[in-house]
């Protein structure tokens, strides 16, 4: 099991050379693998395509914020139907260039979880097809909430996120163009 | 009397563009504060946008704020149908982030937990799928099973919902006595219970017609789609992490992972049922092999020591004092662990510095991305079709939204 | 039986001596027939709401009570069961259906995240739904247990059967403009609560409100 592991990231190294920036085994059998971000889509692509490897289903996609390292990391957790491996890619960002190719395209279930991504780390996803805010309000203006020096209790005091809240229109939501993706209206 | 009426037809051309319908946040058929915009073409749907959020309660950034002890109250209140496996996946998770291995009697106790938790989320789902397609009775069969489960619960952990069960390295008590003869009924009696509502409901012509070619998806999209659970296992992938990635000795219990042919809402719906069957059987077998002893791992790093040893004892007394002030320490790193949950694969990232606090709790919610599938699985069906389809996935909002 | 002998059936007219008599007051005729029927508008969000479906199936019965026909139409409904947690997402939503509600109305806020934002004093989640709507009873516990909340609304039976007609103005005033306005003003608060401030009034006094961790970049407001 170990020396298959091996091989793996070896063959990755083989093919994607200094893109792969280290290894490590987290609580004895977890196979962690840290990739430049310029090149997690090709990686990814790889590591779902390749006879013998196979990570068909994705997991999860989520992010960390340590705090103390400036910067937020994107991890993939990765699961292999056929192999029964798992495998846990981790893309560090700097603080300054919060962007990473989107994988919406490898895997469906890309979608919506690097939408809330993007809505808690304020990460962006290059090439995503409909990437908006998914769990706050579409006009929340006090930032992400999952970074680190973003407070608990949220920027604004109570009364202003109260009355802010109270503001929203939802009879907005009911003409068509104002809604994205649901601009079409078929006239004939 | 008689009176003649004429009805003016409206001249021209009707005005045949679609329609856009707003269903939630507030509706009882959304399971929860679900909003779907619906764009419609007559009755078909053309495309939807589900709208979630609204019960964004911020576990995640909550949890940074708590210790590992504390965090495990606020699972419970994430998956509401069943909170037990909530509890235990999240300190399963720290437990193997710490290199921490529980007792024989706790790893049992934790799978009767989570079996139980099973019947419990898909006796739920079961309830109110079926009020869904317009039949009442399995609603109020299914809660009065659910009813006899709250009980095990209160009597076990004295809330009925809210159980926060689980301590990293046990849990919060021993069973109390006569808790596994009521069990034990349950187990004997339910099947009953289970027959009827399967009279009730398989054979059905309504809830055939209403589920049958529904909400159609392949294994290969279903995998693509992230999929994970009796979902996925409708479409006849097998997947489940009780026989893949085997946890708690689950590869020493006998049954069946019940696949799927179709991938439509009749198959979730088979599958589920059949999953109810077979916990059963896990159930049964681990009330058999349940095993004496204590069920809190001796371990200084999470465990109390005794009072005698902190009224005799300075060291005692000082790592007492420590491990109530200042909360369980774990080792930095970070850990992915899941279960298979009622829902679907339900995992939990943790990251650790080693400090008290957590720097990262990341749930892995399986009906987040189940849920994503929805516009997918709805295009081109009806406006009926698409709150079967929704019920047939299995939701639950507080884990969605987190 | 059929209409023609419907309509052959003597009317009662008043001074015909086989009929009966009940004399009683008008607010007691009134209360009693809102109190005994009561539809409950379930704004269930989350566990709480679990309860609240425990309460309506066949063991807690609420049927009993002649509430047990759930109206999810807020323009059929007496009384607003706001079950589980509400965030500042669906505050809007949740007011809009206590507007929608036609009166005489009342309202329940069911467990300790609707009455106080319970442990969720975060970013997103409103502290009570009183700063939202108005609220008549508020049963406390995470989640109360059914007969918590079949208490709640007997209690709101209570209140109903000392209300009266006369009274019908006062009793349903509502201020417009006082959603999401604190009742207490900051002086009252501190004076109550010392340094601690409360979740409402927190960023005025409580060192509680710094709990980022400092040494980080600014993430950008939009």
């Amino acid at each position: 099991m170990t020396e298959g592991k091996v091989s793996m990231i070896e063959a990755m190294v083989d093919v994607f050379g200094s893109a792969i920036t280290g290894s490590e085994i987290q609580c004895g059998d977890q196979q962690v693998v840290h990739v430049e971000p310029s090149n997690n889509l090709e990686i990814l692509t790889w590591l779902k395509d390749t006879e013998g490897y196979d990570y068909d289903l994705l997991l999860d996609v989520t992010a960390v914020d340590y705090g103390s390292i400036p910067g937020v990391e994107v991890v993939y957790q990765l699961w292999s139907i056929t192999n029964k491996q798992l495998l846990r890619i981790k893309c560090a960002l700097p603080e300054d260039s919060l962007k990473i190719r989107s994988v919406a395209d490898l895997w469906g279930s890309a979608n919506w979880l690097e939408r809330e991504v993007y809505d808690l780390f304020g990460v962006q996803f290059e090439g995503h097809p409909d990437l908006r805010r998914i769990l706050m309000p579409k006009n929340y203006s006090e930032g992400h909430p999952l970074r680190k020096d973003f407070p608990l209790r949220g920027r604004f005091s109570r009364e202003k996120q109260t009355e802010l809240a109270l503001k929203q229109d939802y009879e907005d939501y009911y003409s068509p163009e104002q809604l994205e993706g649901f601009g079409q209206r078929s006239d004939d | 009397m008689s009176v003649k009426q004429t009805i003016e037809l409206p001249q021209g051309n009707l005005d045949s563009g679609n329609m856009l319908v707003n269903i939630g946040p507030q509706h009882p058929a959304t399971h929860g504060v679900l909003r779907l915009l619906c764009e419609l073409d007559g009755e078909t749907i053309v495309q939807i946008d589900p709208d979630i959020g609204y019960l964004h309660s911020s576990f995640e950034k909550l949890g940074e704020f708590r210790t590992w002890n504390q965090i495990v109250p606020l699972t419970d209140r994430m998956d509401y149908l069943a909170p037990l496996m909530y509890n235990c996946v999240y300190v399963m998770a720290v437990e193997k982030l710490m290199d921490l291995k529980v007792t024989e009697r706790c790893k049992v106790v934790r799978v009767l937990c989570m079996e139980m938790e099973r019947i419990f989320s898909h006796l739920l789902w079961l309830g109110t799928t079926a009020i869904d397609v317009g039949a009442f009775t399995p609603f109020l069969y299914a809660f009065q099973e659910r009813e006899r489960i709250y009980k095990l619960h209160e009597a076990f952990t004295g809330a009925r919902i809210t159980t926060s069960a689980t301590r990293i390295g046990g849990m919060m008590a021993d069973l109390p006595e006569g808790w596994t003869d009521q069990l034990r009924n349950f187990v004997e009696t339910f099947p009953e219970t289970l027959d009827e509502i399967d009279s009730l409901l398989t054979r059905n012509g309504i809830h055939l017609g209403r589920t049958q070619g529904i909400g159609t998806i392949s294994g290969s999209d279903a995998v693509n789609a992230g999929f994970t659970g009796p979902n996925l296992r409708a479409s006849g992938i097998d997947y489940d992490l009780r026989k893949d990635r085997p946890y708690y000795d689950y590869e020493t219990y006998t049954f069946e992972v019940p696949i799927g042919k179709n991938g439509d809402c009749y198959d979730r719906y088979l599958v589920r049922m059949e999953e109810m069957r077979q916990s059963l059987k896990i159930l049964d077998q681990a009330l058999r092999r349940l095993p004496g002893g204590p069920i809190n791992v001796d371990d200084p790093r999470v465990s109390l020591p005794s009072k005698t040893d902190c009224m005799n004892d300075m060291e005692s007394m000082i790592h007492h004092f420590k491990i109530v002030t200042e909360g369980v320490r774990v080792p930095p790193g970070d850990c992915y662990f899941a279960i298979e949950g009622s829902k679907g694969e339900l995992g939990m990232y943790v990251v650790s510095d080693g400090g008290e606090k957590p720097v990262r709790w990341r749930v892995r919610p399986p009906s987040f991305v189940n849920l994503s599938v929805l516009p997918q699985l709805a295009e081109g069906h009806q406006v009926s079709d698409l709150i079967m389809i929704n019920a047939s996935l299995d939701i639950v909002l507080g884990e969605i939204d987190r | 039986m059929g209409i023609k002998d419907r309509q052959n059936e003597q009317l009662p007219v008043a001074g015909n001596s086989d009929l009966t008599f009940l004399t009683t007051k008008v607010d007691f005729v009134v209360n009693w027939a809102r109190r005994n029927s009561l539809w409950p508008m379930p704004f269930g969000t989350a566990c709480c709401a679990i309860e609240m479906m425990a309460s309506a199936a066949s063991n807690f019965d609420l049927a009993r009570f002649g509430m047990e026909r759930m109206s999810f139409s807020p323009r059929q409904a007496d009384v607003l069961i706001c079950a589980g947690r509400v965030p500042y997402k669906l505050a809007p939503v949740l007011r809009r259906t206590w507007d929608q509600m036609m009166q005489p109305k009342w309202c329940i806020s069911m467990g300790a995240c609707a009455s106080s934002g319970g442990v969720f004093d975060t970013y997103s989640m409103v502290q009570g739904i009183d700063t939202i709507v108005p609220v008549d009873v508020y049963v406390p516990g995470c989640p109360p247990r059914p007969e918590g909340l079949i208490y709640g609304l007997m209690m709101i039976q209570e209140k109903i059967k000392s209300e009266s007609m006369a009274d019908h103005e006062r009793l349903r005033r509502e201020d417009p403009e006082g959603a999401g306005r604190p009742v207490a003003d900051s002086s009252e608060v501190k004076a109550l609560t010392g340094v601690f401030g409360n979740s409402t009034q927190q960023d005025k006094f409580s060192s509680l409100a710094q709990t980022a961790r400092p040494g980080r970049f600014k993430d950008v407001l939009k």
